[in-house]
């Protein structure tokens, strides 16, 4: 990629550029490339999964002869594949796909440039982040070519069906190489953004996505150790025949399971969740981040309330940790527990509220410029708001007994991770691929993959929230199976139809990415007449980032302040 | 501040820290939280059972408190290859040092036959909920143990063309932090398992 007259190492070949690169630059762009392939293809199981649920029972076109006969008989989807379609895709998405793009490609590229920093604090730990990822994400592609298939338990993996089913070992070991990867991240994150900050960025001067990512490297190192423990517990059971998940005298299909006992599945369940809640904030804090870098240099006036933003997300980093069993209201908990996890649920809820109000807030008054990564940041704004004003009914014990494991929980989730953090990420590739490249994406193009994600995202995910308030349940092979499910049966196809649409909506940003990387407008050094570090390089930048070691003289967000004749004042330059 | 001055001068940094040992505390950050979920777990799910065997009544009490001693001398050892280093005194470095490894695989020799005694009485670790715990958790911290091994035996190495590189002496340092780290896991370990 565009890197040519920069490098002052000279003599580096291919391999040591582009393959197995130190430099936090290539390893953001390999993670990017890598994280967008994984979640075309965690879609592409979707969009198979979704013609099962419009038309069950049907062979499904095109792809159905292609498929063996063990995973579609006659074309028509078995439900063991499907079954593993559904974890591989939940599990495929979030952790090969949305926390990579946020964290691994996001933050790797930007966040050494926002705080003036030649590089992360430790780049052979960085590479290695990226190469241990990448074969954990391989591994788990390649359990779909297991005797038994590929993973079948959801993403969360419950046991005790998780220690039986086929699939689920190299599920395992690829989620231990998966988080051994985040943790190294994370480390490198804290040390990076704590350590390498230029001199006079203080830790109020460091950008709102600076801050998210510091956040999220929190959550990351403190809340998956206590997965991977769980991972290797569940890993023993299935290998080594212990019962840590298993009570005794199980029966499966009519059959005693042969094992010692004395385990206890809703352990499982604390040890997952207790990763897994702190999880959706690593999903949606780079996200939100990323909208306000977007909003600030769009509007072209300081963020509403950055101190309190950023106190709002290391309030909710947390919090986050004790909320988890939120997750477990129906598991049997007493309802003195659930009424703890309830209230603090209800308290986690305030900070998100601030967030999202104070990045409304920093709308007003101001001379909004609808550039493309604009509008992805606008939409994020009700959408996201969405998405989290439908997860107060879950949050509270009496109405989740009801809508547990609906489609409302789906429809909610997909709101908060799918027009919430995707589109804020879609629009954080639009601001900095001038950045990345040194050339823009095409303006017109962009529009129409904004529009058409954004009603076809709509499409496919508001008819859950009916479809579950009318009692459908998730993770069913054949909703027509029940007769409650019938009426709300045409939305599912309502749902597919907009699920290929949205597809389709992908492929002008996929050809405008490709094309505007080599074939692109050239840009200058700051498109966006930015105020950020990151925009005080050249594009793409160079290996070391700054020619000079830049000074900062001020917070990260000076437009528009009164008595001054320019419209805008980066962090680097003095008075 | 080049990416060169920061490589060369541990202690540019903007928090006096350097980089590699904020590095390992937050990663002995993620460690506790690792051990600690094994802790409670193994507290839950005794808690949870009808009957637990008394450690000191199924296993080999003197063989691990033959290891305890073991691993804290090793600790101590650690110690004194980390004051040789800093008073660049290389024969005494390499001596302590390489006690500290040989100590780690003595601790290794004696958990293997600790394990293979259980063994050849057919006591595996689908035996019962107890050994699932005791061998998941000691194999754990055996594999830790292993970590270290390797870890300082590179440092050993080393020494012999990095003894004047700027950094040595730190990464002896938090080679140090990590061996003790390991330390501390088993002195929590030895009562749980054995004692209680
Ligand atoms: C954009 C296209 C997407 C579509 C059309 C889609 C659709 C669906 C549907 C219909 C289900 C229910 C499957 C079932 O009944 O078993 C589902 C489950 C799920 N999705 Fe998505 N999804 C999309 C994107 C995402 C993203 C971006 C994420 C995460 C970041 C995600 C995470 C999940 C998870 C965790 C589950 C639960 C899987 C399980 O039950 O184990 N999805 N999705
Ligand atoms: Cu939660």
């Amino acid at each position: 990629m565009a890197h040519k007259k920069h490098d002052a190492h000279g003599s580096q070949d291919f391999i040591s550029k582009y393959v197995f690169s130190v430099d936090h630059k290539v390893i953001g762009l390999q993670y990017l490339i890598t994280s967008l392939l994984f979640l075309l293809f965690g879609f592409i199981l979707l969009m198979i999964l979704r013609w099962q649920l419009a038309y069950p029972g049907q062979p499904i076109p095109l792809i159905g002869r292609l498929l063996s006969d063990n995973l579609a008989p006659g074309g028509v989807l078995s439900p063991t594949f499907y079954n593993a379609l559904g974890a591989m895709h939940g599990t495929i998405m979030i952790f090969l796909g949305v926390v990579p793009l946020g964290v691994g490609a996001f933050g790797n590229y930007i966040l050494p440039l926002q705080i003036g920093a030649p590089d992360m604090a430790f780049p052979r730990l960085n590479m290695m982040s990226y190469w241990v990822y990448l074969p954990g994400g391989m591994l788990m592609l390649l359990s779909f070519f297991l005797p038994g298939g590929a993973a079948q338990s959801g993403w969360t993996s419950y046991p005790p069906l998780s220690v039986i089913n086929p699939g689920q070992t190299v599920w395992l070991l690829a989620m231990l190489l998966i988080i051994t990867s985040s943790l190294l991240g994370s480390i490198n994150f804290l040390v990076t953004a704590l350590n390498m900050r230029a001199p006079g960025m203080s830790l109020w001067r460091m950008p709102v996505f600076v801050w998210a990512q510091l956040v999220t490297a929190v959550l990351l190192l403190l809340a998956f150790p206590p997965l991977q423990a769980a991972a290797i517990l569940q890993f023993m059971d299935r290998v080594a025949g212990t019962s840590f998940y298993l009570p005794a005298n199980l029966v499966v299909f009519g059959e005693t399971v042969r094992a010692a006992g004395g385990g206890l599945p809703l352990l499982w369940q604390h040890l997952f969740w207790f990763l897994a809640h702190p999880e959706v904030y690593v999903l949606i804090l780079p996200a939100m981040g990323i909208v306000a870098e977007i909003i600030a240099a769009n509007t072209r006036k300081p963020i509403f309330g950055y101190k309190e933003i950023v106190g709002a997300m290391i309030f909710l980093g947390g919090m986050s940790f004790v909320v988890w069993a939120h997750h477990m209201f129906v598991s049997g908990m007493s309802p003195k527990l659930s009424n703890f996890f309830l209230i603090t649920t209800m308290i986690i809820s305030v900070p998100s509220v601030a967030l999202l109000t104070c990045l409304i807030f920093s709308l007003r008054g101001g001379s909004i410029r609808f550039t493309t990564p604009m509008l992805f940041a606008l939409a994020f704004l009700p959408l996201f708001g969405i998405g989290g004003l439908t997860g107060l009914p879950l949050g509270l014990s009496t109405t989740d007994i009801y809508l547990h494991d609906t489609y409302y929980v789906i429809g909610h989730f997909h709101y908060v991770v799918v027009t919430g953090s995707i589109i804020a990420l879609m629009g954080g590739v639009y601001h900095w691929f001038p950045k990345w490249f040194g050339r823009r994406m095409d303006d017109f193009w962009g529009k129409v993959h904004f529009w058409g994600s954004v009603i076809c995202m709509n499409g496919v995910f508001f008819p859950m929230f009916i479809q579950g308030l009318s009692g459908v349940q998730r993770r069913l092979y054949d909703p027509t199976a029940q007769l409650h499910n019938l009426p709300t049966q045409p939305l599912n196809i309502v749902s597919s139809v907009f699920a290929w649409l949205l597809f389709v909506a992908q492929i002008p940003f996929i050809w405008n990415f490709f094309y505007s990387m080599f074939k692109g407008k050239k840009t200058e050094e700051n498109p966006w007449k930015a105020t950020t570090l990151e925009w005080a390089c050249p594009s793409p930048p160079p290996h070391g980032n700054f020619e000079k070691t830049p000074h900062v003289y001020r917070g990260p967000y000076e437009y528009s302040v009164p008595g001054h004749k320019n419209d805008w004042t980066p962090q680097h330059v003095e008075a | 501040m080049s990416a060169t001055a920061h490589a060369s001068d541990p202690l540019d940094t903007v928090t006096g820290i350097p980089n590699g040992k904020l590095g390992l505390w937050l990663f002995l950050a993620s460690e506790v939280m690792l051990f600690s979920t094994l802790f409670t777990t193994y507290l839950v799910l005794r808690m949870a059972s009808v009957e637990w065997p008394r450690g000191w009544e199924v296993l080999n009490v003197p063989l691990a408190m033959l290891n305890t001693f073991v691993l804290i001398t090793s600790s101590v050892t650690m110690v004194l290859a980390f004051a040789k280093a800093a008073t660049r005194d290389k024969k005494a470095f390499n001596k302590y040092l390489g006690l500290t490894i040989a100590l780690g695989f003595v601790f290794l020799i004696v958990k293997g036959f600790e394990y293979g005694a259980k063994f050849s009485h057919h006591i595996a670790p689908s035996t019962s909920i107890f050994y699932a715990v005791y061998f998941t958790m000691t194999g754990l911290h055996g594999l830790h143990v292993i970590g270290g091994i390797v870890l300082n035996a590179l440092l050993l190495y080393w020494s012999s063309k990095d003894w004047d590189h700027p950094l040595f002496v730190g990464r002896i340092e938090y080679a140090g932090l990590y061996w003790h780290f390991v330390d501390v896991v088993w002195i929590f370990l030895f009562p749980a398992l054995y004692l209680l």
